[in-house]
């Protein structure tokens, strides 16, 4: 029988003052298994836990309980106090009677008549503990970075700069994102490319950090500390090695039909291509669906103009598996679909746009050379209204429920940027609400405003049609209470954003939740926001929800932290408390398997003996490095093989017994 | 989830309980209802168990506490990592072993610590519950309640209004176990 040592704290008044503790103590002597017990001003105090210690050694307790404060208080420091007495510090158990007892009841006799019923729970509990063990877990000293963003790339150099290897997997053939698309950026008015560049350069030269671009994370396993990632890196038809990116197959390709993705389709591309001139790696990529050798075998000229001998048609897909102590999640976003929102008129008119195409045409480097116009006849419009919250803030089912948060900003930054090129164009805004905060944001849309004259309705527009060649905006003015008419030549929709449509097979590979909106669920919304439910996967930029670039960099920083605490440990230590399954009751029904939310549970066939027979069979495996020991699965399994460390099915029922006797 | 509405409650009353007692009455105030009167005289203490997860809910017990919000002693808690720990026998064990009112408390859905714990608490709960009528418990006996580790208040206010609603419903007779009685 376990030797078990109660000691009873006074906490001052605090339980002294509503417990009798001496009763207490009088009252479990004769529990089972109790030989000692004693009480003591406070507990947790260098003199309370020495009394502790010594009499561990003096009685050869086999555990102890701790009548005391609530064990979210003190658990890990009795603990240790056990421990330093050479008992297994999960020998401890605490039962709550100041939270729980001395500081909600008045009457004394019912507070210390349930301190005791509390502490008979917590004896009875303890009789049936176990010594247990966490296990201990390798790191791979290497990160992987899915997502080659500006979120994905400064996660990368943060974790590279501090000396660990990083890997980004992009799946366009360039690392650069979304920014790389923009023009400038809020509120300084910086061009996105001059601030993006050099960071993708570093990223590219960083000897730590090695870029698989125009690939994919087809398959991951393994778990925190070990992760396995197969990587599927596409064929891009020029060898990598040889192409000195001179840019010469691209001149003398003939096939010049494709819609170019880089500008969101407002210009047209060659079948090999490179998305932008600044793009990193500088290597062309072949589009098998546009090349006319591929479709229909009869070209090669880009064969033939590359002096590099760098164009290999026969290149194929390349699978490599790789290991990595942590992972990032940095999938990031896209502007939504406007396909349900035709009152705009957005799919019939090439002059209604959304602001990511808006950005485009402001563009040095976009369809028309950077010139305003309009891309119905090619004429300079003469008035411009922007209509914000296309998609946000919505409930008309078509829409998201959330803010997308950069809109008002870049819908400032576009008004500003035209009124500043061309001031006697009209521009109008209209809005739901201007949403600014952020450090000198209301300044900056007060001066697009007021300095440079840009005309802020409140209200939406209900629609826009074509009209004698121009768009006419009917919409409503809810300050003035009247309609508006404006005739436009150009209307830009600030689109909401949404989670990039592939983040949602990564998130289901690594166990990460989303949320109704398909953002990346943090493993706390205020205390943990950069890490996701799932041991070891972190979580950068937009996928986790809305944000705008300064944050975005912020937060991929926060990441890049967190991976570095785990990439710094030498061996993880776990919670010993997981589920653990006997296999020789465990039918093989995969019950649990299905609602593991960590995909801790896995099966094999594996020889059991039962009843002096030797069976092979079907039976759970609980990989105790991925468990997180919520307990879900042994209420799920059918035959009571499944049961959780610490909390055991007979240690609840023991409590359960205690309380109602 | 059965957020036990006061018509639930009066419903299941002895005929001429009072039905006006303040939720908040001090933990010494009973009703002495006919039927909630021990042989000898002494008032009827209901005993409850109340099992919390550790994140949400215990801690919101343990807000209750250092706030000192107090809610009557008859109310015991069990510590469970989440909601989702719980067995549906443990609170049938209860039962037997001559509990009078078993809670379940755990975070509110969506915010659990495992992220989808609860939501299997929620329909274990709802067929367990379901299934106390036939084994002929008063299902009114059994409660799942979500409390946030900031709701100290909160968990204070459903402790105080369980048991009042254990009081009235009297001592479970029906599924004890004569044999664990003393």
């Amino acid at each position: 029988m376990l030797k078990i040592g109660v000691f009873v704290c006074w906490c001052g008044s605090n339980i002294a003052g509503t417990v009798d503790v001496k009763a207490v103590v009088e009252a479990v002597k004769a529990e089972p298994g109790v030989v000692f017990s004693t009480d003591y001003q406070y507990m947790c105090s260098e003199g309370g836990q020495s009394a502790i210690r010594q009499a561990i050694k003096e009685y050869e307790l086999g555990g102890v309980v701790i009548c005391a404060c609530s064990p979210r208080m003190h658990e890990t420091t009795f603990r240790k106090a056990a421990e330093a007495a050479g008992l297994n510090p999960y020998m401890v158990e605490i039962a709550n009677i100041r939270e729980h007892c001395s500081w909600i009841h008045k009457d004394k006799e019912e507070a210390t008549e349930k301190a005791v019923v509390l502490c008979r729970a917590a004896i009875a509990k303890l009789n049936l503990n176990k010594p247990l063990f966490p296990g201990e877990s390798g790191v791979v000293k290497r990160a992987l970075v899915i997502g080659g963003g500006i979120a994905g790339i400064q996660t990368a150099l943060d974790i590279a700069d501090a000396g660990y290897e990083v890997d980004i997997v992009e799946k366009s053939p360039t690392i650069g994102g979304r920014m790389a698309q923009l023009d400038k950026t809020f509120p300084t008015l910086d061009c996105a490319a001059c601030i993006l560049t050099p960071k993708m350069v570093e990223a590219a030269a960083h000897e730590k950090i090695r870029l698989f671009t125009y690939s994919e994370v087809e398959e991951v396993s393994g778990y925190v500390g070990s992760f396995r990632v197969k990587i599927r890196q596409k064929a891009r038809s020029v060898n990598r090695e040889l192409c000195n990116g001179c840019g010469e197959c691209i001149v003398k390709c003939p096939s010049k039909t494709a819609s170019n993705a880089f500008d969101e389709g407002l210009s047209k591309r060659s079948a090999i291509y490179i998305p932008f001139a600044q793009a990193v790696p500088n290597l062309p990529v072949i589009d098998r669906e546009a090349c006319l050798r591929f479709q229909t075998g009869k070209c090669g000229l880009c064969e033939i103009a590359c002096s590099a001998k760098a164009i290999d048609y026969e290149q194929e897909d390349e699978t490599i598996t790789e290991e990595y102590g942590a992972i990032v999640l940095a999938t990031g976003y896209r502007p939504m679909s406007l396909d349900r929102y035709d009152e705009f008129q957005y799919s019939q008119s090439p002059d209604v746009l959304t602001s990511l195409e808006f950005e485009r045409i402001l563009n040095a480097s976009g369809p028309t050379g950077g010139s305003l116009l309009r891309l119905s006849n090619g004429e300079k419009p003469k008035s411009i209204v922007f209509i914000q919250c296309v998609g946000s803030r919505s409930d008309d089912g078509c829409g998201k429920s959330y803010c997308s948060k950069i809109c008002c900003m870049y819908t400032a930054k576009q008004a500003m940027l035209v009124k500043d090129k061309y001031p006697d164009i009209d521009v109008t805004v209209f809005y739901i609400d201007v949403r600014t905060p952020g450090k000198n944001f209301d300044e900056f849309y007060r001066r697009a405003a007021e300095a440079y004259g840009v005309r802020y309705v409140k209200g939406m527009v209900g629609k826009v049609a074509e009209w004698k060649g121009r768009l006419q905006v009917q919409a409503v003015d809810l300050l003035e209470d009247k309609q508006l008419l404006i005739d436009a030549d150009m209307v830009v929709l600030a689109a909401a954003i949404e989670p990039d449509p592939g983040a949602r097979k990564i998130g289901a590979m690594l166990a990460v939740n989303m949320d109704q909106n398909d953002f990346f669920t943090e493993a706390h919304p205020k205390l943990r926001p950069v890490e996701s439910p799932t041991a070891g996967v972190f979580l950068s930029g937009m996928c986790q929800g809305p944000k705008d670039i300064p944050e975005t960099v912020a937060q991929a920083g926060a990441a890049a932290v967190k991976v570095l605490g785990l990439l710094s440990k030498d061996k993880l230590v776990g919670n010993p408390c997981v589920a653990i399954s006997d296999e020789t009751l465990c039918n093989g029904c995969s019950s649990c398997e299905a609602l593991c939310p960590y995909d801790a549970i896995t099966f094999e066939e594996k020889q059991v003996m039962v009843q002096g027979r030797r069976e092979t069979r079907r039976v759970a495996m609980v990989n105790e490095t991925m468990c997180q020991g919520c307990g879900a699965c042994t209420v799920a399994c059918p035959s009571g093989a499944m049961d959780l460390k610490g909390f055991t099915n007979r240690q609840i029922m023991a409590e359960v017994d205690a309380i109602c006797r | 989830m059965p957020m036990s509405t006061e018509s639930q409650v009066q419903a299941n009353a002895p005929a001429k309980a009072p039905t006006n007692a303040p939720a908040n009455a001090p933990a010494n105030t009973l009703i002495n209802t006919p039927g909630n009167e021990e042989k000898d005289g002494k008032a009827f203490r209901p005993l409850i168990v109340s099992f919390c997860c550790n994140w949400c809910s215990y801690a919101g017990a343990d807000l209750a506490g250092s706030s000192r919000l107090t809610y009557p002693a008859d109310v015991k808690i069990i510590r469970v990592p989440c909601s989702c720990r719980i067995n549906p026998l443990f609170i049938l064990r209860a039962f037997q072993r001559g509990a009078d009112g078993v809670i379940v408390n755990g975070c509110h859905p969506g915010d659990c610590h495992y992220s989808t714990g609860n939501f299997y608490t929620r329909r274990r709960m709802a067929l367990l519950f379901s299934m106390l009528d036939f084994l002929g418990i008063e299902k009114e006996r059994t409660r799942v309640e979500w409390v946030s580790a900031a709701e100290g208040a909160r968990f204070a206010s459903v402790m105080r209004e369980f048991v009042e609603q254990i009081r009235r419903l009297g001592e479970n007779k029906k599924l004890g176990d004569i044999r664990c009685k003393e």
